[in-house]
């Protein structure tokens, strides 16, 4: 029996960074039992590392349709994780998995998620208190969950992972349950480009509609190279087609949080800064000196980047010699 | 046989209401002046992929489902001026908009199953106004139907919805038995404009109308969130405007500046 349980993901042979905040995040609330579902060929190897990370039972699913990822037979685990786990409180996380998967296990369970969760915590009689961005960032909600199960799950890097301790003990337990896969995975493209990840990024250079066209991000990919950055982009420019959706940062696309985000003709629409509010040092330039952007940036500079830009890498390779 | 669609479709405050003019007061959002409501963005998306299904198909019939308790007519009928055949409000004072979404989901549910030999359903990936992206995945559990999210293309045949989904780094083609909920992304592109002849036919299509009683909600799940606090969220960044004699200069300050806070 457990009182949180969290719906994990495997990730390299590791607990997904977004399984270890959650089990934080469960660990925070000051419950006795956490369990963890991470189903995945290195299900029983992650498990360690999941026990390290706050965990005190793990479910591994090491082969089958949950195992290779399939969304139908990841809810039918997650379903069983909650009846076997007897958890009060099951938490997972805004990924690509987690968005299927959260919402279809919550109206099983017969209630509803709160999705994309900033911040959870439980009142004076125990219900859990869920903080959510809505309105695309413009607004803050906190709900109560009603139901005998809260189901929450949380934006990824709103909750730092606990540092690893080897010396924890746990238990890990095989998970049975039936799967009922329907809709099938026939194709996989991948487009991964080449470099640093978006998501790993110490520092992103992300354009926006103010670009004009796909040739000024060649100047972004300069900048982010010097500084060994990778490049974002807002849905605006994905859109016309400049870059690929993959370069998507924000509600609907990527959360980052490098050291630097470097914003060059972007809005600063509330949507947008849902994926890169919480970088440490947010810098823009925008021809617009009202723009939203300046409210949430700490340093900016209201001009045209054409002209802004090239003298902006121009001085910093002086400085970096 | 006639392959029925039916797209869900919410209206929903604008979301490009400029910040000074969107208000959270009294636990409730609110838009000042006269802004007008808009169909979710995805929605239109929604519309869209099923206009294209048919226009593939021939035979097909696109019903357009949208629950609320306000209906801005000359709004919620875009789908309509876009091509649809159909719209159905489920329009009812227990439908009024809430972060929590049990309710629609029911009523959505009761509505595709009062429609009877609904194919696919094609929804937005998440609505605009509480982002919750849940609605069509409870409405195809409350069904027990397939789904598939965040579609860049739909296609049907041969009994199934083939669905090529945006992956964050790629993409992957699915496949879905029928009946199926899908959901669609702003990948699928621009949805079309309305013309004037689809909005001269818009204008005559009377919606059906149906409320609480003409739905079968019986076993209908309790609510599933208590709405504790609403509010602008706070901003504490105090920002730096560099200012140099011309854009040039500025964005040369700005370097010696992100280098003197060690940022660089
Ligand atoms: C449900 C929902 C989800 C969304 N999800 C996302 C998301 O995940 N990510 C996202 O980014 N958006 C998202 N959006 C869209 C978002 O609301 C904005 O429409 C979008 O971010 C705007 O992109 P932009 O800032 O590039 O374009 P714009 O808002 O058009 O801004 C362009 C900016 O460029 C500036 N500019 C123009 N020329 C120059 C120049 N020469 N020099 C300097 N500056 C210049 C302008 O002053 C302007 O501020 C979402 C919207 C909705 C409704």
């Amino acid at each position: 029996m457990a009182d949180a349980l969290i719906i994990g993901e495997v990730s390299d042979g590791a607990p997904a960074s977004a399984t270890l905040e959650g089990i934080a995040a469960a660990r925070a609330l000051g419950v006795d039992q956490v369990a963890v579902l991470m189903p995945g060929a290195d299900s029983a190897s992650a498990a360690s590392a999941a026990i390290a990370g706050g965990a005190d039972i793990v479910y591994t699913v090491a082969d089958g349709p949950a195992a290779d990822g399939e969304f139908d037979a990841l809810v039918d685990a997650a379903q069983a994780a909650v009846t076997l786990s007897g958890a009060r409180y099951v938490i997972g996380a805004k990924t690509l998995t987690g968005r299927d998967v959260m919402p279809r296990l919550a109206f099983r369970l017969g209630t509803a998620l709160a999705s994309d969760c900033s911040a959870v915590s439980l009142d004076d009689s125990g219900r859990l208190i869920a903080t959510r961005p809505v309105y695309g960032g413009n607004a803050e909600a906190s709900v109560a969950c009603l139901g005998s199960v809260a189901v929450a799950s949380l934006r990824p890097k709103s909750v730092d992972a606990l540092e690893s301790d080897a010396s924890r003990s746990g238990e890990v337990l095989p998970l049975e349950f039936e799967a009922n896969v329907r809709t099938r995975v026939l194709e996989r493209v991948e487009e991964a480009g080449e470099g640093v990840r978006l998501e790993n990024a110490r520092v992103v250079v992300s354009g926006g509609r103010g670009l004009g066209g796909p040739e000024p991000f060649d100047s972004l990919r300069e900048l982010a190279n010097m500084l060994g950055g990778a490049v974002g982009a807002s849905r605006a420019a994905c859109d016309a087609g400049w870059v690929p959706s993959g370069y998507q940062v924000g509600l609907t696309g990527k959360t980052v949080t490098p050291d630097l985000y470097i914003a060059v003709g972007i809005s600063g629409a509330s949507q947008h800064m849902a994926g890169c509010s919480n970088s440490r040092t947010l810098v823009a330039i925008n021809k617009d000196a009202g723009a939203n952007i300046f409210k949430e940036a700490r340093f900016g500079v209201a001009g045209d980047w054409q002209k802004v830009l090239p003298a902006f890498m121009e001085q910093l390779h002086e400085l970096m010699g | 046989m006639t392959l029925h669609i039916v797209v869900t479709a919410k209206q929903v405050l604008d979301p490009e209401t400029p910040l000074s003019a969107f208000n959270v007061a009294d636990n409730a959002v609110s838009t000042a002046g006269n802004i007008p409501p808009v169909v979710n963005g995805y929605d239109e998306q929604a519309v869209e992929a099923a206009l294209r299904i048919k226009e593939a198909h021939g035979d097909a019939k696109v019903t357009v489902l949208s629950c609320g308790t306000d209906f801005a007519l000359d709004v919620i009928k875009k789908p309509l001026a876009m091509g649809a055949d159909e719209l159905v409000l489920l329009q009812d004072a227990a439908f009024e908009n809430s972060i929590d979404p049990t309710m629609a989901v029911a009523a959505l549910t009761a509505a595709i199953r009062k429609l009877g030999d609904v194919d696919i359903v094609i929804s937005g990936r998440q609505a605009s106004d509480w982002d919750n992206a849940q609605v069509p995945l409870g409405v195809a559990e409350s069904l027990g139907w397939a789904v598939a999210t965040i579609g860049r293309k739909v296609d049907v045949q041969d009994g199934t919805a083939r669905v090529e989904r945006v992956l964050p780094d790629g993409h992957e083609t699915v496949e879905a038995p029928l009946p199926a909920v899908v959901t669609v992304s702003n990948e699928l592109g621009t949805p079309r404009y309305p013309n004037m002849r689809g909005i001269m036919a818009a204008r005559r299509v009377q919606p059906t109308v149906w409320t609480v009683a003409d739905l079968d909600l019986d076993g209908t799940a309790s609510p599933a969130f208590e709405l504790v606090s609403l509010k602008k969220p706070e901003r504490a960044v105090q920002t730096e405007m560099i200012a140099g004699d011309d854009d040039a200069d500025a964005g040369r300050k700005l370097a010696l500046r992100l280098r003197e806070e060690r940022v660089l």
